[in-house]
């Protein structure tokens, strides 16, 4: 799923300021998982940022929605009926969803009030690592499971670089050697001669290298 | 020992059902401070209930300084049911810090506004 943080509530005081009917916009789907962007967000910042306004003696109209999924057009139009009420939405979607409602509500001012950081998984309470980095052509198949392009600072493809020492990565002792992973794994699977095979020149034009990417399906688009 | 009469007691089935929202919408509300009293740590009977609270009573102090109303108008306390003059001890401290502190500027900030609006009006 794609993990956002949430921004620091002075950040957010800043970028609202001059705005005096806001909506807090949330989205249920990841960021409501990673705890950065669903109802209960919403409503903590809403609180926050409602509380902050009157000490300052400034009257804002502060609401509060959550949205199903903030990247699908059907739901954005959930609040369009409203939209006039607002001078300002506040996000707490990913990247994603604030561009998609900026897009679909032209002159409204579309504010994040997350960072989006990456597409990972929840590994323990409190603890989400990037798994992910949608290079467009998945090698995982070749690498036991673990991706080289995600979890390797320097996305090598044939093995460790000289920087691996006892299994961690040079970036530091947190950092785990994505190569020693892959091989481990190979070792438990008893495919390490996959590991001798020299890769071929992976194609990164799937990557960001060759621009915004677009999937288009003929077989669903009717 | 008798217990202050200047705060209002809110029953929950465990503190580990608190949650940001409840401890910031107090203040929103006007309350001045506010406390969470859990069983002692290790003898929480759903395990986590009150490590749950003190997490949350924590982050709502800390958005509670951000937003200039005062983190240290919330606090969390253990103790076990047994101990009534306690609670009644932790009762007075709490009341006798917030008294120190003055009321919460969201309230001060209410009533400017409500005194203003009523001055306009008339």
């Amino acid at each position: 799923m794609i993990i956002a943080e949430k921004k620091p509530i002075e950040e957010i005081i800043e970028e609202v300021r001059n705005f005096d009917r806001i909506l807090i916009l949330g989205c249920n789907e990841c960021v409501t998982v990673c705890e950065a962007g669903g109802k209960k967000e919403v409503e903590v910042l809403a609180s926050a940022l409602r509380m902050y306004f009157i000490t300052q003696g400034q009257e804002k109209t502060i609401s509060e929605h959550t949205l199903e999924r903030q990247c699908d057009h059907e739901y954005l139009e959930e609040i369009r009926k409203d939209i006039d009420n607002y001078d300002a939405i506040v996000s707490l979607a990913c990247g994603v969803g604030v561009q998609f409602a900026a897009e679909k509500y032209l002159t409204m001012p579309l504010l994040p009030g997350v960072n989006t950081v990456c597409l990972g998984a929840n590994e323990d309470r409190g603890l989400w690592t990037e798994r992910c980095q949608a290079c467009g052509s998945c090698v995982l198949a070749r690498t036991g499971g673990i991706c080289p392009v995600s979890r390797c600072a320097k996305r090598v493809l044939n093995g460790p670089c000289g920087g691996s020492t006892n299994g961690k990565c040079e970036l530091g002792p947190d950092t785990d050697c994505a190569w020693q992973l892959i091989i481990d794994r190979l070792k438990a699977l008893d495919r390490m001669d996959d590991y001798e095979k020299v890769a071929p020149i992976k194609d990164w034009s799937t990557d960001r290298a060759g621009g915004p990417r677009t999937v288009t399906r003929e077989d669903v688009n009717i | 020992m008798k217990i202050p009469t200047s705060f209002r007691i809110i029953r929950l089935p465990c503190t580990g059902k608190i949650d940001i929202i409840h401890i910031l919408r107090a203040f929103e509300k006007g309350a001045d401070g506010l406390y969470v009293v859990g069983c002692m740590e290790g003898d929480c009977h759903f395990n986590q209930g009150n490590f749950r609270a003190r997490k949350r009573v924590e982050q709502a102090a800390k958005i509670l300084d951000q937003v200039g109303v005062g983190g240290e108008r919330v606090k969390m306390y253990n103790l076990s049911s047994g101990e009534g003059p306690l609670f009644a001890q932790y009762s007075i401290e709490m009341v006798n810090k917030i008294k120190e502190m003055g009321p919460s500027p969201v309230r001060l900030a209410k009533q400017k506004m409500a005194k203003q609006k009523k001055a306009t009006a008339a």
